[in-house]
């Protein structure tokens, strides 16, 4: 009962908010905040209360805060949610994320009313896709994600947003179809002709037939790699990114690409654990191409918030190539496969916070300038020290210092998977050296040289305007004091840095504590691990 | 034994929380900034002497579902004599630092990450784990890009600290490579068990620890981003090129010695690329005209030897070395940096008669100088020595041998100079403005640093050596009185005829200036972005042109599908209906037309029809 509040709490809110058209855009706001607070505070609770189990860890038993009612009975789909060590961190992130998202939109000037009750329903949309453990209401859920970020981006985007939210949204519903297809197979290939989760996964369909089995694993597969998104669908991404509102691309990034991973985890390998290690080198091999692709191309970004969109791909291809590692069964030990497990499930987390702050960051670059590009910036530790300091932390929390969550998370994937796939994973270790390029690279252009800011608010044809100096050598500090007394570009708001700073905070402290997550985490992934060997 | 441990926690930590306050309460604790610094450091060291007493270890959890995931740290006794000198080191550089810094300078900051530094080369020192060396190793890189970035409003040097961290992350994959054959070989993740790693794993192993290490130290072929480092603030150039950072990568090979033992080509690469990075980077050194670079480049031929020490299993001659190369290093640098704030400039040309302007500081950097040269009773001759005593491959001897005459060289090129008089025509402030004085504290400092460089020469006498060695835990091999009068006498003579020429012919090292070892052999080019860039560039064309071009392409041809089908559908099924229809409505006008409402006329229909219908009644039968 306690996660169905959870889930549709938020829900419960956006309703409220679009029951009263006269409400002014604060005290949405607040009706956001309030919600989102509530929910976080629930989840907390919830994790509070949560034991996980060593030996019913999840997936199969061991499920908390259940709830189990029919739905469509001759299907046998019903509304069956729960929480286990999978789950219960991915609903604390989403929490997390949403919450950031209502601090920065406090002051959002455009409709503000609406937008915050899109926000609440999307949070809904994503709770229940995280808690969802029957099929097809994960699919709904699922669905319902796509629909709520379509209309954030064509409504509060800029640039060329309809193009870009259509193309997202066709392009990630069509993956849904597979997916949709996908959960067929498996339901038709059965015994129990269900399409509960638990059920499936605690008696595998398909064992008998190879070729359904990876007909169906290959029709999920490309439903999942689609939302992801892993090479080569992935060109969604940048676009949608780059024209959606900075909250919602924080959401994007930081919850709905999880969507894709979590579906991984929680249906491709334990219900069809014989096609995932009949194919996991194909995952493998996907995922170290989604590394080194994203990588790549992100370095020859010319548009920051491009660049951190394609830095996701990279990120995710380090969780497939952690999944495939686990379902490699001959060629590494238990062991080995469940800490590429835990790597990948923490990589979820540890993307969901550091991308999530970067896009926020790329809103301020937005509300200031309305420009996103390399050579329009410059210089920006001058006026705004604080934004550059924070986008600094993040840069290097994203490319995998220790210290923050990203390295717990790389470190683990590469250790555990170096066993079973030596040379993917070399390769792959290869990308933390191109990300670490291309942030610097971009901290270099944004924060150092001459002082560059758009002309206007609003010229995307104006020259940008230099307005100090080019470097001179004298005492460091001689120069900072000597820049112009005409700074328009505002640094960061207390609504704007508190969510980023929150959110840097916690990725340093998974960082540097991460038993605090493991201990949920590592049962679960070594069910994950056990039930992909059976 | 718990106080014990707790002093090696703090050790770690204390630093590592006092920076971070500085570095969250920024510019206001500029003020405070230099007092933390200066009791962060001062507390470190009396810790070290501490555990260097007790030798405790410690362990924290980290990564719980990894064996060996914690964050181990222990002191043994390579430990306690790195702990010792990084501390040392570490406080008396602080010292210089507050005396150095411009009184407008963001000490806060400053501080913040020397004191996170100082804490990640502590926490490397004394790793136990592959996580914690990896946490504090990587730590270590990432405050040094802050560190040379300090200034970062001057143009160039952001982008030397990229260099420097993009260069030292190359090395440090080996260690997640390192850590990955680690947990498949051994099980586990302890530093220690990583020579036992059965088959390929143990390879692969020492082949990332080398790489790690090759390239924190700016061995061959990753040398150049220590010529970048030195656009970083004198302070820094002393604390990074002398008992840190660079040292790191030769503890580290001292520390996987049996590691690199127990696979056997990778101890012979090591000895090799330290061998050839002392006299390749010799070399360098010999041709530089900026005494920054000079120092520099012979941070990495002197770190060489540590390097060719760990190759051939000399770990009491590489650890002396490692700590005699600190303290030379380190005072040197705090010379060369006190005479850039007093005379605006680290050119050689500039720093003609420095020692006679400041004659105590000269004394001291004199010495230093004197020992860099591997000049007898010094320290760095004695420890470069033992280490060429150990070496018994002949060729790797040699080429260890000429790389001591270049050391030789590269000082007497900077005691030509500085040692000189004055002419007066010296050109001053060719970098910077400068304040023609010396603070006491640089003085102070660069006197302790060079007795020390100076006193170390006490590892020549064997008993010495011996004690060093049981510190070490490890059999100690003195070189013979021969070989040690043999060397001293080389490099004296080597030293004696560079002075003799630059003092007769001050113009004589120009050709070599300008040569291509005077821009670092080209070395830059091997750390060049440009080939990434291209990649990156040939990529993204073909993300966009290919991948999402097929995207678009399979979107427009089912638009056009759309179009050709819609058209279908309006002319072919709706062509058909609304044929049909018109078909009907023809019928329907035609079948009006008998209808005229004349009775002849039916008549002669019904007879017509009735006509008809008898031919059919007649035909069907």
């Amino acid at each position: 009962m306690l996660l169905t509040v959870v889930i549709f709490l938020p829900l419960a809110a956006a309703g409220v908010l679009l029951a009263m058209p006269r409400l002014s855009g604060r005290a949405a706001a607040a009706v956001w905040l309030a919600a989102s607070s509530a929910d976080l505070a629930l989840i907390g609770w919830m994790w509070w209360r949560y034991d996980p189990g060593s030996d019913a860890a999840g997936l199969v038993d061991g499920i908390a805060y259940e709830v189990d009612v029919p739905w469509i009975p001759t299907v046998d789909a019903g509304y069956h949610v729960g929480v286990d060590g999978l789950s219960l961190p991915l609903l604390a992130l989403t929490a997390v994320l949403f919450l950031a998202c209502a601090v920065w939109s406090l002051r959002e000037p455009d409709r503000p009313r609406t937008y915050a009750a899109l926000f609440l329903f999307l949070q809904t949309a994503c709770l229940g896709t995280f808690a969802a453990l029957d099929l097809i209401l994960f699919f709904v859920f699922f669905d319902l994600t796509i629909v709520g970020m379509y209309f954030i981006i064509a409504g509060w985007g800029h640039g060329n947003a309809r193009r870009s939210a259509l193309k997202f949204f066709l392009y990630t519903f069509v993956g849904s179809l597979a997916l949709l297809v996908g959960f067929i197979g498996l339901f038709l290939g059965s015994d129990d002709r269900t399409f509960d989760m638990v059920t499936l996964a605690k008696n595998p369909p398909l064992t008998e037939s190879p070729v359904a089995a990876g007909l169906v694993l290959l029709a999920i597969g490309l439903g999942l790699a689609v939302k992801t998104p892993l090479f080569p669908f992935h060109t969604w991404l940048p676009d949608a990114h780059t024209d959606a509102p900075a909250a919602g691309s924080a959401i994007l990034a930081g919850v709905l690409l999880k969507l894709g991973t979590y579906g991984f985890v929680r249906i491709a390998m334990p219900i069809l654990p014989d096609a995932w290690r009949r194919w996991a080198m194909v995952a493998v091999v996907v995922g170290v191409v989604s590394v080194l692709w994203g990588a790549f191309v992100a370095l020859a970004q010319t548009d920051l918030k491009r660049m951190i969109a394609y830095t996701s791909v990279n990120h995710m291809g380090y969780v497939l190539l952690g999944l495939g590692a686990a379902g490699l069964v001959g060629q590494a030990d238990d062991e080995a496969r469940t800490i590429a497990t835990v790597g990948a499930l923490y990589q979820m987390v540890s993307h969901g916070l550091l991308t999530g702050a970067l896009f926020l960051l790329t809103g301020w670059l937005w509300s200031r300038g309305r420009t996103y590009a390399f050579d329009r910036w410059g210089g920006l530790a001058r006026p705004a020290p604080v934004f550059a300091a924070a986008l600094a932390v993040a840069a290097f929390g994203s490319l995998g210092l220790p210290g923050f969550s990203g390295f717990v998370a790389e470190f683990q994937i590469f250790t555990g998977a170096l066993q079973a796939a030596p040379v993917a994973t070399v390769l792959a270790v290869a990308g933390i050296l191109v990300t670490a390029g291309l942030f610097l690279l971009a901290l270099q252009r944004l924060l150092t040289g001459a002082t560059v800011e758009p002309a206007t608010g609003h010229g995307a044809d104006h020259a940008p305007t230099r307005t100090a100096p080019h470097a001179v050598a004298s005492a460091a500090t001689a120069t900072a004091a000597r820049t112009p007394p005409r700074v328009r570009t505002e640094d960061l708001h207390g609504h704007e840095l508190l969510p980023v700073a929150a959110l840097l905070a916690l990725a340093l402290i998974l960082g540097l504590l991460p038993g605090v997550l493991l201990d949920v985490f590592e049962p679960a992934a070594r069910m994950v691990t056990q039930l992909v060997a059976r | 034994m718990s106080g014990a441990r707790t002093a090696l926690g703090i050790l770690v930590l204390l630093p590592a929380a006092l920076g971070a306050v500085l570095l969250l309460a920024g510019r206001r604790a500029d003020r405070i900034a230099g007092a933390t610094a200066v009791f962060a450091t001062a507390g470190a060291f009396a810790l070290a002497v501490i555990v260097a007493g007790a030798r405790p270890g410690l362990s924290l959890p980290f990564l719980s579902a990894v064996p060996g995931g914690e964050l181990g740290f222990a002191v043994d006794g390579l430990s306690a004599v790195l702990v010792l000198m990084v501390t040392t080191v570490a406080g008396l550089i602080t010292v210089f630092a507050l005396v150095d810094l411009a009184a407008t300078a963001a000490r806060a900051r400053f501080f913040g990450y020397f004191l996170l530094f100082i804490a990640a080369m502590l926490g490397t020192v004394t790793a136990t784990t592959l996580p914690a060396l990896l946490l504090a190793w990587e730590v270590m890189g990432a405050t040094s890009y802050a560190l040379i970035a300090y200034r970062w409003q001057h143009q160039g040097r952001v982008g030397a600290g990229t260099r420097a961290f993009v260069t030292t992350r190359a090395g440090d994959l080996g260690l997640y490579v390192a850590a990955g054959a680690a947990l498949a070989g051994t099980g586990n993740l302890y530093l220690g068990g990583l020579a036992t790693a059965d088959g390929g794993w143990a390879d692969a192993a020492a082949a990332g620890v080398l790489i790690a290490a090759l390239g924190k130290s700016a061995q061959l072929p990753f040398s150049a981003w220590l010529s970048g480092a030195m656009a970083g603030p004198s302070p820094v150039s002393a604390l990074l090129h002398s008992a840190t950072m660079v040292a790191a990568g030769g503890y580290l090979l001292l520390r996987t010695q049996p590691l690199l033992a127990a696979t056997g080509w990778a101890a012979d690469a090591a000895a090799w690329a330290g061998a050839l990075t002392a006299l390749a980077l010799g070399a360098v050194a010999v041709a530089q005209r900026d005494l920054k670079q000079l120092l520099a480049a012979s941070t990495a031929a002197q770190i060489g030897f540590v390097v060719l020490a760990a190759g051939v299993g000399a770990t009491a001659g590489g650890t002396g070395q490692l700590v005699a190369h600190a303290a030379v290093k380190a005072a040197l640098f705090v010379a060369a940096g006190a005479w850039l704030t007093a005379l605006g400039s680290k050119l050689l040309a500039s720093l003609r008669g420095a020692v006679r302007r400041y004659p105590v500081l000269g004394v001291a950097a004199t010495a230093a100088a004197f020992a860099l040269a591997g000049l007898p009773p010094l320290s760095l001759w004695a420890t470069k020595e033992s280490i060429l005593a150990e070496t018994d491959d002949a060729a790797l001897r040699m080429v260890g041998l000429a790389a001591a005459v270049l050391s030789a060289v590269y000082a007497g090129r900077i005691l030509a100079v500085v040692l000189a008089r004055p002419t007066g025509a010296e050109p001053l402030d060719a970098e910077e403005e400068g304040t023609r004085r010396v603070p006491a504290g640089a003085t102070v400092v660069a006197v302790v640093l060079a007795i020390a460089a100076a006193g170390f020469g006490v590892l020549a006498v064997p008993a010495a050596a011996r004690v060093l060695g049981d510190v070490l835990g490890v059999e100690a091999h003195p070189a013979d009185g021969g070989d040690l009068i043999l060397g001293g006498i080389l490099a004296a003579v080597a030293a004696a005829a560079t002075v003799a020429v630059g003092r007769a012919r001050p113009g004589a090292f120009d050709a070599l200036d300008r040569s291509p070892l005077g821009a670092w052999a080209g070395l830059g080019r091997l750390l060049s972005p440009r080939p990434a860039m291209a990649v990156a560039r040939a990529v993204a064309f073909l993300d966009d042109r290919v991948v999402d071009a097929a995207v678009r392409g399979v979107a427009r041809g089912v638009a056009r599908v759309a179009v050709a089908l819609g058209r279908a559908d309006t002319d072919l099924v709706d062509g058909a209906v609304r044929a049909t229809a018109r078909a009907v409505r023809w019928a329907g006008a035609a079948a009006r037309r008998p209808q005229t409402g004349l009775v002849h006329q039916y008549y002669v229909q019904a007879v017509a029809g009735l006509g008809v219908l008898l031919v059919l009644l007649l035909v069907v039968r």
